[in-house]
């Protein structure tokens, strides 16, 4: 591309909005025209769950079977009472416990003290759970194991089904935890 | 209510200090024996002076290798390099003998092989989501060479195909794409000067001061030279459709991070980069593709990008609600808390550092504010009491770190030596006493992030160089 070619364009951006445009004696596209147009079925596989559940896929699954799915791929790293392995080359979060904690002098965060959305805790076992074979759970096991944890948080009853409808529900202790960013702190300005 | 006027450690807090306070026991104790190797005096204060010894050294023993054989040319066989380097045997007098060929090297450089100064890793328990820091105290002008760039990965560093690797941008645009890596290299392209800082620089220091060297203080800050194509360019040429006020970022790493940004920052300065310090992005920092973003905190510049949605809400992913939130005393926590503001440290001298004797030294240090340009840096070397203009090394760039100096003639007794930063937007940086205050005492992992108070080194009679809080 020549340097001529380059600068009219930057100036396109800056000055053009998506018609054509005349530079430097150029008829300008509005729009580059790079890349490749995608339909749904391209970004099919991605996700990216927000607090009303869109985009949860179908499947359901409840702590019984939970129980299972969280001793057989959890358990080694988070604790077989979720609560946790510091151990070198592990490092697991602890899960449950610390509610009332968070204005005291020792806060411990869990997802039943701390995590604001249940959807939050599917989205990112989906993403990135097991820690070494990330991705490789159904949803329905990854359902179960999310209804294990709430369930063991005593935030739904054990015999809970989770699924797309009722996990987006689920109201976490701690749902009013968060405000905005306060700063720039304005006593700081001189 | 907690009690006021001091930080509390969660167990998970309180072991990563510990760990990490071992870890840096261990790098100053590798340091000293490659210093020690070379001169019994103690080291630390002036790098040259060290490597020249070293130069010294290695000069001896390539010089005697070719006589004696054995023993001294074991060793020098042995010698090896640092990361980074390629080990030669240095010649009794290079200008009796010719150098190495051109492009010997195959055609890509690599560091002197006495220069040896590395990263260090945060000793989290798992090694594959951890940290490690930039030696600044090291580091030379104002770009951080590429190799030395600060760490944070939660899922290890991906190898990454750029012919295989797309971006996908779709959500609330009228026309979604995915780009190659060939295709976003078309778009009009920007070079700029940018740091970036983890929000947890600095950590272990709310409470007390916990760890030696600035570059355990404050080694989660580097600066590079960031090439690529603007948020913007790409907007426009899929259009944004009414009500698009957020755009969720995903990397293509085995923890498939994600944060959700708001659009005005996209629009305003995010950068699709490709480019650092004019070459191909390091893998790990996000090859082929990351996100730029001019001054928030370091885990939203999401490297290995390969996925952009445009959306109305934030996602509430578990980086931005459980992780990179800010618990006050109060038990609420500040969420979506982007932005790192003003911040200097003197890196010269600093701690484990030894002055050798009273007179002239040239405090050095660096400043930064994800608000915009640097304004002025202060220094004092009297705890605070008294404050004197830094001279600035370069014209401050927006959102890019400065050095600055301070011509100081130590007399000999104990100074407490402190720099200030004061951005174009008026803001000053605080003392730790000042931020406590507004925060209030809900410590790691409260609000273990945000650290930008002013840092303290105490320099004693005999001229050693330790971190305090005055």
């Amino acid at each position: 591309m020549s340097m001529l070619k380059s600068i009219s364009k930057i100036a396109t951006l800056l000055f053009a909005v998506s018609i054509s445009s005349t530079v430097f004696g150029q008829s300008m596209p509005g729009r580059f025209g790079i890349g490749t147009n995608i339909g749904p079925q391209d970004v099919a596989k991605f996700f990216s769950i927000p607090q009303d559940g869109r985009g949860l896929p179908p499947g359901s699954g409840n702590a019984t079977a939970g129980a299972t799915v969280y001793a057989d791929t959890c358990a080694a790293c988070h604790g077989e009472k979720l609560q946790g392995n510091p151990a070198k080359g592990i490092g697991g979060d602890r899960l449950v416990g610390g509610r009332g904690s968070l204005a005291t002098a020792t806060p411990v965060k869990t997802v039943e003290s701390y995590w604001p959305y249940s959807t939050t805790l599917f989205d990112y076992v989906k993403r990135a759970m097991p820690f070494n074979t990330p991705g490789s759970l159904s949803d329905n096991d990854i359902y179960a194991v999310v209804a294990y944890i709430l369930s063991e948080a005593k935030i739904i009853q054990p015999n809970d089904t989770m699924n797309a409808t009722t996990l987006p529900k689920v109201v976490m202790p701690n749902r009013d935890g968060f405000i905005p960013d306060e700063r720039p702190e304005l006593q700081l300005y001189r | 209510m907690k009690e006021q006027g001091s930080v509390f450690y969660d167990d998970q807090a309180r072991r990563t200090v510990d760990e990490m306070i071992a870890a840096e026991a261990r790098h100053i104790a590798l340091r000293k024996i490659e210093e020690e190797k070379n001169c019994d005096c103690k080291k630390g204060m002036f790098p040259r002076v060290s490597e020249t010894d070293r130069r010294n050294f290695l000069f001896a023993a390539g010089s005697f290798a070719g006589v004696l054989g054995s023993t001294v040319f074991a060793k020098a066989a042995n010698e090896k390099a640092p990361p980074g380097a390629v080990h030669f045997d240095v010649p009794e007098d290079p200008t009796k003998e010719p150098g190495r060929a051109v492009a010997a090297d195959g055609g890509y450089g690599s560091r002197s092989q006495f220069e040896s100064e590395v990263r260090w890793r945060y000793p989290t328990a798992n090694e594959i989501t951890s940290w490690s820091m930039t030696p600044l105290d090291k580091m030379l002008g104002n770009l951080t060479a590429s190799g030395l760039h600060f760490e944070r990965h939660h899922g290890g560093i991906p190898t990454i195909d750029p012919a295989k690797h797309m971006l996908f941008v779709h959500g609330m645009v009228d026309t979604p794409k995915k780009f190659s890596v060939a295709d976003l290299k078309r778009f009009p392209s920007v070079t700029r000067k940018h740091f970036i800082e983890c929000s947890g620089n600095g950590l272990t220091e709310w409470n007390k001061p916990t760890l030696k060297t600035v570059q355990g203080t404050h080694g989660l800050i580097s600066t590079s030279e960031w090439t690529g194509v603007q948020f913007a360019t790409i907007a426009r040429e899929l259009g944004l459709k009414d009500g698009s006020q957020w755009v969720l970022a995903e990397g293509a790493d085995s923890a498939v991070m994600t944060r959700s940004i708001p659009m005005e920052k996209m629009l305003k300065d995010a950068l699709i980069v490709y480019g650092q310090n004019g070459e191909a992005l390091r893998p790990e920092q996000g090859y082929p593709l990351r996100l730029l973003l001019p001054g928030y905190e370091g885990n939203t510049h999401i490297k290995w990008l390969r996925r952009m949605e445009v959306s109305d809400k934030p996602f509430m992913t578990r980086e931005e609600t459980s992780k990179y939130t800010d618990l006050l005393a109060n038990g609420k926590a500040r969420q979506f808390s982007m932005e790192m503001e003003a911040k200097s440290v003197i890196t010269f001298p600093s701690g484990e550092m030894k002055l050798p004797g009273s007179g002239f030294y040239n405090i050095q240090g660096l400043a930064w504010s994800g608000r915009g340009r640097v304004q002025s840096v202060d220094v004092s070397v009297n705890g605070g009491k008294t404050w004197y203009p830094a001279q600035l090394q370069s014209v401050p760039e927006p959102i890019c770190t400065v050095r600055f100096s301070f011509p100081w003639v130590w007399d000999g007794k104990p100074a407490i030596l402190q720099s200030r930063c004061t951005d174009e937007t008026g803001y000053v940086q605080p003392t730790l006493k000042q931020l406590v205050a507004i925060r209030g005492s809900n410590g790691p992992f409260g609000s273990v992030y945000h650290l930008n108070s002013i840092q303290s080194w105490a320099v004693n009679e005999t001229g050693d160089v330790s971190n305090v809080h005055a």
